[in-house]
C-alpha cells in the first residue's frame, strides 16, 4: 500500500494533467460556444497545477516509482518545467488563431494537455517501455492536432505524411529496442546498462539494434536523413500546431536521447557517437542550404529547425557531461527562439490570411517597430550573433566539441552558420529594408502581445545573462547522470 | 554634478560608463520616436552623444602617460559556467581610438540633423548604440566580451546600410554582415581553442600562453581571417566599396573612421601579441599584402567615377600603411601606424561629410555631375581642398604624420618597403588632386552646380573642427604619441620574446 501511495505521488503531475484533459474533454459539451473561454483558463491552470506539483515536490536526488519503470530525477523535472512553460506559452499565441478557425474545441486542449502527458513520460521513463508508451501517446495527439481542422486539404494530407513516417519510425525504434531487449534480457535502462558491461560490444545484433534507435531516434528529432517529413508537415499544418510540432516536443525527445541512448548504451557510445556525428554534420548542410531557396517561412523554420538538432547533436555526440550540459542548453533556447518565432507569424496572421510567406513581414518596420525589433531579436538569436541567446547556444556546443578534439567539424559547422546567417538576415532584410505589401493593422489579443514581448526580449536578457539558465542546465544534467 | 563626476565610483566605472551612457541614450531616443517632430529626437541625441562625449575626455586628462599596461581597469565574474568576466580596461592604443568614436558620434549625430527623414529616431538610435559597442571593443580585456561587442556592433551597422542606405543597399549589406561574421566566426573557434589550453578567456591570459609555432600560425590565421576582413587587406576588401557607396553619409564616417580601425587594432590586441612567433614568421606575407593594398588599390582607386568609392579605396590603401607599420616591428612603424588609424579617423570621416555635402544638394556622387564647384561654393571648396591635401598626405596635415613615420620604420627593417610604400604620396596625390580638380575647378559643369549653396553653418561647424584637427594633428601630434609611447614600448618587446614553449621543436 505504502508502495502504491509512493508511485502515485511520484506520478502526481501527470496524473493531474491526464484527469483534467479528460475533464476537459467532457466539459468541453456543456459548455456554450460563447463561454469556451473557461475550457482556456482551465487548461492553463491545469499547467500551473502541475507546475506547482512538480516544483514542490522536487528533490535533489533520483527516485523511481513503479518498479523502476518511471523515475523522478533532476532532468526530468526541470524539462517537466520548461514543457509547461512552452505549453502555456503556446495557448496564449495560439488562442486567437484557433478562434478564428473554427478549431477552438475542448479537443485541442485536451489533445495538447495529452501530448505534455505523453512527453512527460518520455522524459520519466526509465524503461524502454515505459519511454515508448510516452513516445506514441504524444504522437497520436499530434497527429490528431494537425489533423483538427478537418476538412483543410493542406493539413489532412501533412497529418496523413506525419502518421505514416511517424508510423515507420516508432516501428524502428521498437524494433531496435527488441533487440536490445533480447541481448540484455532487461527493458530497464539501468539493468540495460549493467548488462552490457563486460558484453561483447561488436555483437552484430546490438550493433542493429543500436542502429535502428538511433534511427527511429533521428526520425523524432527531424535530423537528416531522417528529415523528409518536417518541412512538408510544418507547412501543411495550421501554423498553432506547427508551434506545437516543432517546440517543446523536442525537450522530450533530448531527454529521450538522454535516457536511451547516455542512461542505457553508454557502452556503445563509440558506435552512437560516430552516428549523431554524420547525422550532425548532414543536417547542418542540409537544414541551412536548403532554407536559403525556401519562400514559406514556416518552411524555412522547418530547415532552420533540422540545422538547429545537428547543432544540439554536436553536444551530444561529444559524450561528455559537458556536452549533455549543452545539448540541453541549446534545446531550451531552441525551444524559446522556436516559440518566439511562431508566436510573431501567429501574431501577424488573422482570419483568412495566414502570414506564413515571407513576403508577409515585409515592411513590418514601417507597420509595427515594436514588432519588427522583437522578430529581429529572434532572427538574430536563430542565427546565433551575440549578445542574444542563440549566440551562447552555439558558443557552447561548438566548445564541447572542441573540447571532444572534433576541431574541423567545429570550423565547418561555423562556415555553415555564415551561410545559415544568409536567410535570417534575409528575414531582417524584408522586415526593415523593405515598404509591406499588407497595410492591415495588426490585431492581437494584449495578453499575447505582452507575452510574446517577454519571450523575444528573454532572447536578449537571457543572452547577456546566460549563468542561469546554464546552471538550470547543469543541475538537471549532473544530478540525473552521475 | 561636479561632484559626482570627481567621485571614486565614476572613475572606476569610467569604461563603463563610456560604453552603456551612448546605448542607454540609444534606447532613450527610440522612445521619442516619431517622425512628426523630429527635432525632439534630434536633440535628445544630440544631447546624448555629448553626454556620451564628455564622459570619454577623462580617459585622456586622468590617463597615465607613464604605464603602458591597462588602465581604468574593471570587472566582475560575468558567467562563471565558463570563466567569462565583465573586465574592461584600456591602454595608450585603445584611448585615442575610444576619444575617436565617440567624438565621431557627435558629428554624425550632427550631420544627420536635417538630412535624414525618415524614420530619425531609429538612425539616430542606431549610431549610439553602434559608439557604445565599439568602444566595448576597444575596451574589452576578456575575449567573449570582446567578441560580443564585436559582433553585435555588426546589427546597428547592418540597419544603418539597409534602412538609410542607396539603391543597391541590401546587396552591400548582406555582403557586408556575411563577409564580417565568418571572419569573426573561425577567430571564436580559436578563443575557444585558447580558451581549452588556458582554462580562461583573458587576453592578459592568452599572452601568456606557450604554443608551439604550427598551433600559432593557424591561430593567427584565424585572427586573419577576421581582421583583415574589418581594415579590409587586400584581397578580402570587396565588401568595403560596396558598403560605403551604398551607406549614408553617416554610416560612411563610422566605417571609415571607426569600423575599419577595430580591424587595426585587433591585430595589436590579440593576433599579434597571442601568436607573436607566427606573427614574425608571416610578417613577409603581411607585408606584401599591406604593399599591394598600398599601390594596387591606390592605383583602382584613380581610376573611380563615384567619390564615395574613389574615397573607399583611398581608405583601404592608406589601411595599407596601418598593417605595414605593425608587420615592420619597430617603435616607429608601429607608432606611425597609429597615428595613421587616429589621422585617417579624422580624414576619411572628413572626405565623406564631404561628399555628403555634395550629395544632399545634387544627389549624384558621380564625379562627372560635378565641375566648377569652387565657383559657387567656395567655403566649402577650401575645406574640401584642405581635406583632399591632408588625404594625400601633405606635410602639415595628420595625414604626413602617420605616413612619414611609417615609412621612415620601413626603410629601417627594408629599404624596398619603404621605395614601394613611398609610391602612395605619388599615387594618393594623384587621384585625390585630379577628383578635386575635376569637381572643384574648370567651368561650372551644369545647372545643377550653378544653383548650389554653400554650406550652412551645421555643415561649416563639423568640416570646421575637423580641419582644425586634422591641422592640430599635423602640426604637434605629440599628445597622441605621448600617449601610444609606453604602450607600444611594452607591446614591441613583448612581441620580440618568443613564446614558444622550451625544449620542443618548433613544429614546422
Amino acid at each position: 500500500m505504502e508502495n502504491i501511495r509512493y508511485d502515485l505521488i511520484t506520478a502526481l503531475p501527470e496524473i493531474v494533467i491526464v484527469s483534467m484533459a479528460m475533464f476537459i474533454l467532457l466539459a468541453d459539451l456543456f459548455l456554450k460556444p460563447a463561454n469556451r473561454i473557461a475550457i482556456y483558463l482551465l487548461a492553463q491552470v491545469t499547467l500551473l497545477v502541475a507546475a506547482y506539483i512538480t516544483f514542490t515536490t522536487h528533490v535533489p536526488s533520483v527516485s523511481y516509482a513503479f518498479t523502476n519503470t518511471f523515475v523522478d530525477d533532476a532532468m526530468s523535472d526541470v524539462l517537466k518545467l520548461m514543457i509547461y512553460l512552452g505549453t502555456s506559452l503556446i495557448f496564449v499565441y495560439s488562442r486567437q488563431y484557433i478562434q478564428q478557425r473554427d478549431m477552438y474545441r475542448g479537443e485541442f486542449y485536451a489533445l495538447t494537455l495529452f501530448a505534455v502527458v505523453g512527453m512527460m513520460i518520455m522524459v520519466s521513463g526509465q524503461s524502454m517501455l515505459t519511454l515508448y508508451i510516452g513516445l506514441e501517446l504524444l504522437s497520436l495527439s499530434l497527429y490528431a492536432l494537425v489533423a483538427l481542422d478537418r476538412d483543410n486539404a493542406k493539413a489532412t494530407e501533412a497529418a496523413m505524411k506525419y502518421f505514416v513516417l511517424g508510423a515507420l519510425a516508432s516501428g524502428m525504434l521498437l524494433y531496435g529496442m527488441s533487440m536490445i531487449y533480447g541481448m540484455t534480457g532487461s527493458l530497464n535502462i539501468a539493468e540495460i546498462s549493467g548488462a552490457l558491461i563486460g558484453a561483447d560490444k561488436l555483437h552484430s545484433v546490438l550493433i542493429l539494434g543500436l542502429v535502428f534507435i538511433v534511427s527511429g531516434l533521428a526520425f523524432k528529432l527531424g535530423a537528416v536523413p531522417f528529415q523528409m517529413w518536417v518541412p512538408d508537415v510544418y507547412e501543411g499544418s495550421p501554423t498553432a500546431m506547427t508551434m506545437l510540432i516543432s517546440s517543446v516536443p523536442k525537450l522530450a525527445a533530448f531527454a529521450f536521447v538522454i535516457r536511451l541512448l547516455v542512461q542505457a548504451l553508454p557502452s556503445l557510445a563509440i558506435d552512437w557517437q560516430q552516428m549523431l556525428m554524420f547525422m550532425a554534420v548532414l543536417s547542418i548542410i542540409i537544414g541551412n542550404i536548403t532554407a536559403i531557396a525556401q519562400t514559406n517561412l514556416k518552411r524555412m523554420l522547418a530547415y532552420s529547425t533540422i540545422s538547429h538538432v545537428g547543432f544540439m547533436m554536436y553536444g551530444l555526440m561529444s559524450a561528455s557531461t559537458n556536452g549533455f550540459v549543452y545539448a540541453m542548453f541549446y534545446i531550451v533556447s531552441y525551444v524559446l527562439m522556436t516559440l518566439a518565432g511562431f508566436g510573431m507569424i501567429l501574431l501577424l496572421s488573422r482570419k483568412g490570411f495566414e502570414a506564413d510567406k515571407l513576403d508577409d513581414f515585409k515592411g513590418l518596420n514601417q507597420r509595427s517597430p515594436w514588432h519588427a525589433f522583437l522578430m529581429l531579436i529572434v532572427m538574430f538569436s536563430m542565427a546565433g550573433v551575440p549578445p542574444t541567446l542563440g549566440f551562447y547556444a552555439k558558443f557552447s556546443v561548438l566548445q564541447a566539441a572542441l573540447q571532444a578534439g572534433y576541431l574541423w567539424l567545429v570550423v565547418f559547422a561555423v562556415l555553415m552558420a555564415v551561410i545559415g546567417a544568409f536567410y535570417y538576415l534575409r528575414v531582417i532584410k524584408m522586415m526593415y529594408f523593405d515598404d509591406p505589401v499588407d497595410r492591415n493593422p495588426i490585431e492581437a489579443p494584449m495578453d499575447m502581445r505582452i507575452v510574446l514581448g517577454i519571450n523575444s526580449l528573454a532572447l536578449l536578457v537571457i543572452g547577456l545573462m546566460p549563468e542561469k539558465l546554464m546552471e538550470l542546465c547543469i543541475y538537471a544534467i549532473t544530478r540525473s547522470l552521475s | 554634478m561636479l561632484n559626482y563626476f570627481s567621485s571614486d565610483y565614476f572613475f572606476s566605472h569610467i569604461l563603463s560608463f563610456s560604453i552603456w551612457v551612448p546605448v542607454l541614450a540609444g534606447i532613450a531616443v527610440l522612445f521619442t520616436s516619431n517622425d512628426n517632430k523630429p527635432d525632439t529626437t534630434r536633440w535628445v541625441a544630440l544631447i546624448g552623444g555629448l553626454a556620451a562625449f564628455l564622459i570619454t575626455i577623462p580617459l585622456y586628462t586622468h590617463f597615465n602617460f607613464a604605464d603602458g599596461g591597462f588602465q581604468f581597469q574593471e570587472g566582475f565574474n560575468w558567467i562563471p559556467a565558463f570563466h567569462i568576466n565583465y573586465h574592461l580596461g584600456a591602454d595608450g592604443i585603445a584611448i585615442p581610438l575610444i576619444l575617436l568614436t565617440s567624438f565621431t558620434t557627435v558629428i554624425v549625430i550632427i550631420s544627420a540633423w536635417e538630412v535624414i527623414e525618415k524614420r530619425v529616431a531609429q538612425y539616430m538610435a542606431s549610431f549610439l548604440i553602434m559608439s557604445g559597442l565599439m568602444i566595448g571593443v576597444f575596451s574589452a580585456l576578456d575575449a567573449i566580451l570582446y567578441y560580443v561587442f564585436w559582433e553585435a556592433m555588426l546589427i546597428p551597422m547592418f540597419l544603418v546600410i539597409g534602412i538609410w542606405g542607396g539603391p543597391n543597399r541590401v546587396y552591400a549589406t548582406i555582403k557586408f554582415f556575411l563577409y564580417t561574421l565568418l571572419g569573426s566566426l573561425l577567430m571564436l573557434v580559436a578563443f575557444i581553442y585558447l580558451y581549452m589550453n588556458t582554462n580562461s578567456f583573458e587576453i592578459v591570459d592568452f599572452y601568456n600562453y606557450q604554443m608551439p609555432l604550427n598551433v600559432q600560425v593557424l591561430i593567427f590565421l584565424a585572427f586573419f581571417a577576421a581582421f583583415a576582413v574589418k581594415i579590409p587587406m587586400w584581397p578580402v576588401h570587396t565588401w568595403l566599396p560596396d558598403a560605403h557607396v551604398e551607406a549614408p553619409t553617416g554610416g560612411s564616417v563610422v566605417l571609415a573612421a571607426i569600423a575599419l580601425k577595430l580591424g587595426g587594432y585587433s591585430f595589436l590586441r590579440f593576433a599579434m601579441p597571442i601568436a607573436p612567433d607566427a606573427a614574425h614568421y608571416l610578417s613577409g606575407f603581411m607585408i606584401t599584402l599591406s604593399l599591394i593594398a598600398i599601390v594596387y588599390i591606390a592605383l583602382v582607386a584613380l581610376v573611380q567615377k563615384d567619390m564615395k568609392k574613389l574615397i573607399a579605396y583611398s581608405s583601404i590603401s592608406h589601411m595599407g600603411f596601418v598593417t605595414l607599420g605593425f608587420f615592420i616591428f619597430n617603435n616607429l612603424g608601429l607608432e606611425g601606424a597609429i597615428v595613421q588609424m587616429v589621422s585617417h579617423g579624422f580624414i576619411s570621416a572628413a572626405m565623406f561629410l564631404c561628399v555628403g555635402v555634395l550629395y544632399d544638394r545634387v544627389h549624384s556622387r558621380e564625379i562627372k555631375s560635378y565641375g566648377g564647384v569652387a565657383n559657387t561654393m567656395p567655403t566649402f571648396a577650401a575645406f574640401a581642398v584642405l581635406f583632399a591635401m591632408a588625404n594625400s598626405g601633405l606635410p602639415g596635415t595628420s595625414g604626413f604624420v602617420g605616413e612619414f613615420m611609417v615609412i621612415l620604420g620601413a626603410i629601417q627593417e627594408n629599404f624596398w618597403y619603404a621605395f614601394l610604400a613611398s609610391f602612395t604620396l605619388i599615387f594618393g596625390a594623384a587621384y585625390t588632386l585630379w577628383m578635386v580638380k575635376r569637381v572643384f575647378y574648370g567651368e561650372i559643369a551644369n545647372a545643377k552646380v550653378a544653383a548650389l549653396k554653400d554650406l550652412c553653418q551645421r555643415e561649416f561647424l563639423i568640416l570646421a573642427i575637423l580641419a582644425v584637427l586634422v591641422l592640430a594633428l599635423g602640426i604637434y601630434p605629440q599628445p597622441l604619441t605621448d600617449m601610444t609611447n609606453a604602450t607600444v614600448t611594452q607591446l614591441l618587446s613583448h612581441l620580440m620574446q618568443s613564446k614558444l614553449p622550451v625544449g620542443l621543436p618548433s613544429g614546422l
